[in-house]
């Protein structure tokens, strides 16, 4: 029986890093790979979800998508959610510098920001249908703060539905930004800060001068990350709202073609299309950005 | 730091209100008939024939998938145990897929999809015979159950309804009394009336749309027949005609009543947040006066009336001659193709419904078997000029066009989706008028019947 010890040390280490990387790879081939592959094959059909024929219609899939308009137009909602990508950064950076300082109470106030990434994306969905109720939390507290007048109908109002989605996904997803930056922000080493202390910085030079240069790099990505994000907004607005109303997203639209329509072929081609736009306005965020330097 | 400590509060008190709202999320499995699907030719033939009563003898396990999640750890049970006193040695389990729809959909892609079943209403017709065992030959077992037209290949059955619908408006007897509204409408232009009245004289909203939910919007299209007022008009005179959604159309009127309603602030106030289980409750106890549901909602809603007695069933107002009540399918009991046990299931889907009581007391409607008697909230309309009948199926040759030209088109008479584009049209927050969004249908309907005839 050949034992391990038998073997030379190199060889011992190749077998043992393909038997430690067998399970991870295995998982990505089965859960994302072949996936996505079968959804390639499936964009070149005209399968109903079901049926044990697969009829092969070759581009007229592709053909559809980019001859209605209408398709398209959903991306007009995404632009809402990009502009909130913007507020989410903002907060997220706000908060992490904020709280890289001596503040009292800081892990309880990192702990509340970052909770809301925790929770489930459903869960959070019905919790903002609450919240957003013409008799809800919101309008409740801005009865109690003097502010009736303020009053709105958040989710009919068809001016403030996007608004208030996009609201609803900020706070979702702000705590997992806010965790990055300050993870970066704590990597700068204090023997800087206090050297500008001496050269009598305050903290908003500190911020200008440190904190930005030190951390452009997450903050790119983090930019990257938000506007994939926004293009592919789908379980807040399919939860509280299932599209309606004007807030629906190509997401949203993908999966009523595949289950409402029974058109899986079309819905696994928008896919698809989806994947590709996100490839594409990831590879010009990177070239503008280098650009820039 | 202040601005981080309100945000806290807010962010605090949205939490609270989320553990409340968590307990009342809707988990409805989209009970809704699926009535306009006829049936399609494929090639199939009959294996397993119906069993006389000789198989006392019978063994084996058999897995029941349904989608009464609120029953099957109680009624479910006592079916269990009564059918074992016939079949001693068959073991019944349950499973319930809380969205039944979109679940077994998925499991159907394997070959584990239990033995017994609801057919998928999403499932193309002429496909069942991949899916399901044959359970006979329509036309010997047209003897003795209604309702199997719509499941049927070829003149082979492939389920059998598991209770009959008969689809309406739901209304509250005491709110329709405060109104001072003493004969039930029957016309549009009467409901109207009514709804008008309920808004003026009392405090329920008139009509709940139940918007959010989305599924509850789908019933309208159940009305369709009542409103055409011919039992010809769902699978044969539409898919006969281009003109399907204009103006005088059976559709147009239908839908008009929906968009009139909304545009005269006669439906709740804010129709994007509402829920479908406290509707219910609100319209059993006079705070709604209308819904529009099929019977199986009707025992939901007693369930939970403070007098069950206020509850009360009308046909849909139409303007046709003769007042018609559609009566469908709800969902298909079928056998698994991959059961293997497929004579104890068999035993299982015919004493259901014949014996288990299942159809009139749980599923809210009519019995499928023959010569049953009818549900006690009928009887009020015994002698009366309201008919109740199923809808003809489609000619031969043209069965599931409508269900493929729907497909086709993305219009979704059995989907949310345009009647919710009607109601935000009609409370403003859209610039189509009605009669844009009537052409829009209309003419998608028109493209796709073209390809639909011509391919077939």
């Amino acid at each position: 029986m050949p034992k391990l010890s038998n073997m030379s040390y190199k060889n011992q280490r190749i077998l043992i890093i393909f038997l430690f990387s067998l399970v991870p790879v295995a998982l990505l081939l089965t859960f994302s790979y072949l996936p996505v592959f079968k959804m390639f094959q499936y964009s070149f059909t005209s399968w109903d979800g079901f049926s044990k024929k697969m009829e092969y219609v070759g581009f007229e899939n592709y053909k559809t998508i980019f001859t209605r308009p209408e398709y398209f137009a959903v991306f007009k909602v995404s632009l809402y959610y990009f502009f909130a990508t913007f507020v989410q950064m903002g907060l997220a950076l706000y908060f992490a510098t904020i709280l890289s300082f001596n503040v009292r109470l800081k892990n309880w106030f990192k702990g509340i920001l970052f909770f809301p990434t925790l929770l489930n994306g459903v869960a959070i969905g019905f919790i903002f249908l609450f919240f957003f109720k013409p008799e809800g939390t919101l309008n409740t507290i801005l009865d109690l703060l003097g502010l009736g007048a303020w009053q709105q109908k958040w989710l009919l109002n068809p001016n403030l539905i996007n608004i208030s989605l996009a609201f609803a996904s900020v706070w979702r997803y702000m705590g997992m930004n806010f965790i990055i930056f300050l993870g970066a922000i704590s990597s700068i080493g204090s023997d800087i800060y206090e050297a500008s202390e001496i050269d009598g910085a305050n903290r908003w030079h500190q911020f200008r001068h440190i904190i930005i240069p030190s951390i452009k790099r997450i903050l790119q990505l983090n930019l990257i990350l938000a506007v994939s994000g926004a293009i592919g907004v789908f379980e807040i607005p399919y939860v509280m709202t299932g599209g309606s109303n004007g807030s629906g997203t190509f997401v949203i639209q993908t999966v009523d073609v595949a289950f409402k329509y029974s058109k899986l072929g079309l819905a696994s081609a928008m896919a698809v299309v989806l994947l590709g736009i996100v490839v594409l306005v990831t590879i010009l965020q990177r070239v503008l950005i280098k650009e820039e330097k | 730091m202040k601005k981080n400590k309100v945000m806290a509060g807010i962010m605090g008190l949205t939490l609270m209100a989320g553990l409340f709202t968590g307990c009342s999320s809707n988990n409805n499995a989209g009970n809704e008939a699926a009535g306009n699907t006829g049936n399609t030719g494929n090639a199939a033939e009959a294996t397993a024939a119906p069993e006389g009563d000789a198989a006392k003898e019978l063994k084996g396990e058999i897995t029941v998938i349904t989608q009464r999640t609120d029953i099957v750890d109680t009624v479910f049970k006592d079916y269990a145990a009564k059918f074992n006193e016939k079949y001693p040695d068959v073991k019944v389990n349950f499973e319930a897929l809380s969205t039944y729809e979109d679940q077994i959909k998925i499991r159907m892609s394997t070959s584990d999809y239990g033995d017994v079943l609801l057919l998928p209403t999403s499932v193309a017709i002429k496909d069942l015979p991949d899916f399901f065992e044959p359970l006979g030959k329509m036309a010997d077992l047209e003897q003795q159950y209604t309702g199997l037209e719509e499941r049927s290949v070829d003149g082979i059955s492939y389920g059998i309804p598991i209770t009959v619908n008969f689809s309406g408006i739901i209304y509250n007897k005491q709110v329709f009394k405060d109104a001072g509204i003493t004969e039930v409408p029957r016309t549009i232009d009467q409901f109207m009336t009514a709804l008008q009245n309920i808004k003026d004289k009392t405090d329920a909203v008139p009509l709940y749309t139940n918007y959010a939910a989305g599924w509850t919007l789908t019933q309208w299209e159940s009305a369709l027949a009542t409103v055409a007022g011919n039992r010809d008009y769902v699978n044969i005179t539409q898919v006969a005609s281009d003109d399907n959604f204009v103006q005088g159309q059976p559709h147009y009127d239908l839908y008009k009543v929906m968009y009139d309603a909304a545009k005269n602030g006669l439906i709740e106030e804010d129709p994007t947040t509402t829920d479908w289980e406290s509707s219910k409750a609100d319209l059993a106890n006079g705070k709604i006066g209308t819904m529009v549901l099929g019977s199986w909602a009707i025992g939901q809603i007693k369930g939970v009336a403070t007098n069950p007695d206020d509850v009360g069933f009308m046909p849909f107002p139409t303007n046709a001659e003769k007042v018609l009540v559609p009566l469908a399918d709800d969902y298909n009991l079928g056998i698994s193709i991959h059961s293997r046990n497929k004579e104890a299931a068999r035993a299982w889907v015919d004493w259901f419904i014949n014996e288990s009581g299942y159809p009139t007391t749980e599923g809210g409607g009519m019995s499928p078997v023959k010569g049953a008697e009818l549900p006690e909230i009928l009887k009020q309309f015994e002698g009366t000029e309201v008919t109740f009948d199923t809808l003809t199926p489609a000619k031969a040759g043209e069965e599931g066009w409508v269900d493929a030209i729907d497909k086709e088109a993305e219009i979704g008479l059995w989907q949310p989706d345009f009647k919710k584009v009607i109601i935000e049209a009609a409370i403003g927050n859209r610039r189509e008028s009605y009669d844009n969004i009537m052409k829009d249908l209309n003419d998608k309907w028109k493209a796709a019947r073209a390809k639909i005839t011509a391919a077939q």
